[in-house]
């Protein structure tokens, strides 16, 4: 499988970067040489093997279900670009 | 009096605890050497001086009243993966502009409570990304060992370059790195320093910036084995906020140092001995193996039979996750925000100017294999072969195997902006071929620096363990650095 130009900036829109059409053809070009590299593991046989889901063998640990953390708002948004009464701003969303 | 800074950590905690010198003397020494050095290594993208000098005052003060915890005292680097409350975070990237975290990493909080002083945060490849350090935002950290009649910049690799290089050139006592496919075990091979990844779950996540959730593990890089084994006892542990962190006990690793391999069998996969490996990398493997049967081990030989199918697993399985850990960054919750015509435009600006172009080409591999119609193809698939190679270890182990040795690296250090690598991204991806497999199968391995090239440049060997026993790679690599009794000192330029 290789990816053509259209492609590349379908996924530049899924990944929410920004591709120039000056950089659609480089882009290309290293997608395919990874894709490429990628391709052998077509070769290898499969059949009655699971998907890996946990590198150890685990289960995820519960715990109750309530609140254990927050009420410090101040800090949740001390590192925004920018904020107003402790809410994250961004550009109008909805006309 | 000796210069403090080229002390082990070990030795550094005797003379501490001997009160042959103080902590703030231990860091005064260490800042300055920094000061002296950093503009040409480039290895601390922050140093914290004020705040070293505080913790080591805190110390002395702690050491006087009587309380010493297992690093009190002791200087150590950072690597900026890790969050670090009110101090310098950013994964070496552009897009965490200004970033510093309202909360500590566990692996960092227990060594503050065990008594260690912050010198500064360590450059890397950005978000961890990269395998020469050199696609770090803050720019490449450069070697501190050079090729023998040349001047020629060499990397450290990556993506815990800053570590090696910081501990290699007498910058810090020991470091905190991370390995997601190599970048401990490699950077530890490039520098002549020790670097061990452990179990995956044996050190807690939480806190450090994620790059592949299911690969990532933090770890030490040291001047020594037993150095190695000090830090690691610190900085591992369960952790209820790490939902994969492991609820057992952590032995103290130091005392397995000194242990030997008498009796243990030593897998050597012949998977390993790839084609076109250099002549001097199969030399040192040779003489590792020798090193181990004269100190009591068995060696056998093992067959890993789906070994080459991890490098192409991991660049479908590592960039998937960070495609996912690294929506994250869109300009509204912290760091660099690129203003655009609407939201969409202002997500697409700001990731596209403040992620480097390796980070940007594994986010848009990781999306297009977790994309309608290529899921099952590409990623459910390496999910599968990712089975099959961790079952390849456990074939082996269950075989009455007690460690692997391999070679750490297919080379050398190479040179700064080598153009083979850049024309080819996956020429940069072959550094990692001996070290991803254990990542893949979330196994602990360790490396040791064992010889050096025909440049005098070092060169390691590699320790595959069992799951959680991280003491017979210990054992075993002190084994290695006793046998080659080298010393793996660079020759100070800077």
């Amino acid at each position: 499988m290789s990816v053509d130009a259209a492609t590349v900036k379908r996924i530049g829109r899924l990944a929410r970067i920004r591709i120039e059409e000056d950089e659609v053809e480089k882009y290309q070009t290293e997608l395919n040489t990874i894709l490429g590299f990628v391709e052998q593991l077509g070769e290898v046989n499969v059949a009655g093997v699971e998907p890996m889901n946990s590198v150890t063998p685990m289960t995820l640990r519960r715990r109750e279900d309530k609140v254990t953390d927050g009420g410090y708002p101040e800090q949740v948004v001390a590192n925004a670009p920018l904020s107003e009464d402790n809410f994250f701003m961004v550009p109008k969303v909805i006309e | 009096m000796t210069d403090l800074t080229k002390l082990t950590l070990a030795d550094a905690r005797k003379g501490l605890t001997g009160k042959s010198f103080s902590s703030i003397e231990l860091t005064e020494a260490y800042l300055a050497a920094i000061e002296g050095a950093n503009r040409k290594l480039n290895a601390y993208v922050a140093v914290t001086a004020d705040h070293a000098r505080q913790m080591a005052n805190a110390s002395d003060e702690r050491r006087m009243a009587g309380v010493a915890g297992p690093l009190e005292g002791i200087p150590l680097g950072i690597k900026d993966l890790f969050g670090t409350k009110g101090f310098h975070t950013q994964a070496a990237s552009h897009i965490l502009d200004g970033f510093r975290p309202e909360y500590e990493s566990t692996v960092t909080a227990n060594l503050w409570r065990d008594g260690a002083v912050m010198l500064g945060k360590l450059n890397m490849d950005e978000f961890a990304m990269g395998s020469s350090n050199e696609t770090s935002y803050y720019g490449p950290v450069v070697n501190p060992w050079r090729s023998e009649g040349s001047n020629a910049q060499l990397v450290p690799g990556g993506s815990s370059g800053g570590s090696a290089a910081a501990v290699s050139a007498w910058l810090c006592a020991g470091a905190t790195a991370t390995d997601t496919g190599g970048s401990i075990r490699q950077p530890a091979a490039f520098t002549g320093t020790v670097g061990i990844k452990p179990t995956y779950g044996r050190c807690s996540r939480w806190g450090i910036v994620a790059f592949a959730s299911s690969l990532d593990q933090a770890g030490p890089i040291a001047r020594t084995v037993e150095d190695a084994a000090i830090m690691l006892t610190s900085m591992a542990g369960f952790d209820a906020k790490d939902s994969t962190s492991a609820n057992l006990a952590v032995p103290d690793f130091a005392a397995a140092v000194e242990l030997g391999v008498r009796g243990l069998v030593i897998g050597i996969p012949r998977e390993y001995r790839m084609d076109g490996m250099p002549d001097e990398i199969e030399a040192l493997w040779t003489q590792g193996i020798a090193w181990l049967t004269a100190a009591g081990a068995t060696v056998r030989d093992i067959s890993l039979p789906h070994t080459k199918y991890a490098l192409p697993a991991y660049y479908i399985v590592a960039p998937a996750e960070a495609s996912s850990n690294l929506a994250r960054y869109d300009g509204v919750k912290y760091g660099l925000r690129v203003a655009g015509k609407d939201i969409t435009d202002m997500y697409e600006l700001t990731r596209a100017k403040g992620f480097g172009a390796e980070v940007r080409r594994r986010l848009m591999i990781g999306t297009y294999v977790l994309s309608a119609g290529y899921y099952d193809a590409y990623y459910v698939q390496a999910q599968k072969v990712r089975t099959l190679i961790k079952r390849d270890f456990e074939d082996a182990f269950n075989a009455g195997v007690d460690a692997i040795l391999t070679p750490a690296t297919p080379s050398a250090a190479f040179g700064v902006g080598d153009e083979d690598m850049k024309a080819d991204p996956v020429k940069m991806y072959l550094n990692d071929v001996f070290t991803v497999t254990v990542n893949m199968a979330g196994l602990p391995g360790i490396a040791v620096p064992a010889g050096k090239d025909h440049a005098g440049l070092p060169l390691g060997l590699q320790l595959i363990g069992k799951p959680f026993d991280e003491a017979t790679l210990f054992a075993a690599g002190r084994v290695i650095e006793r046998s080659a009794a080298m010393d793996f000192s660079p020759v100070k330029w800077w």
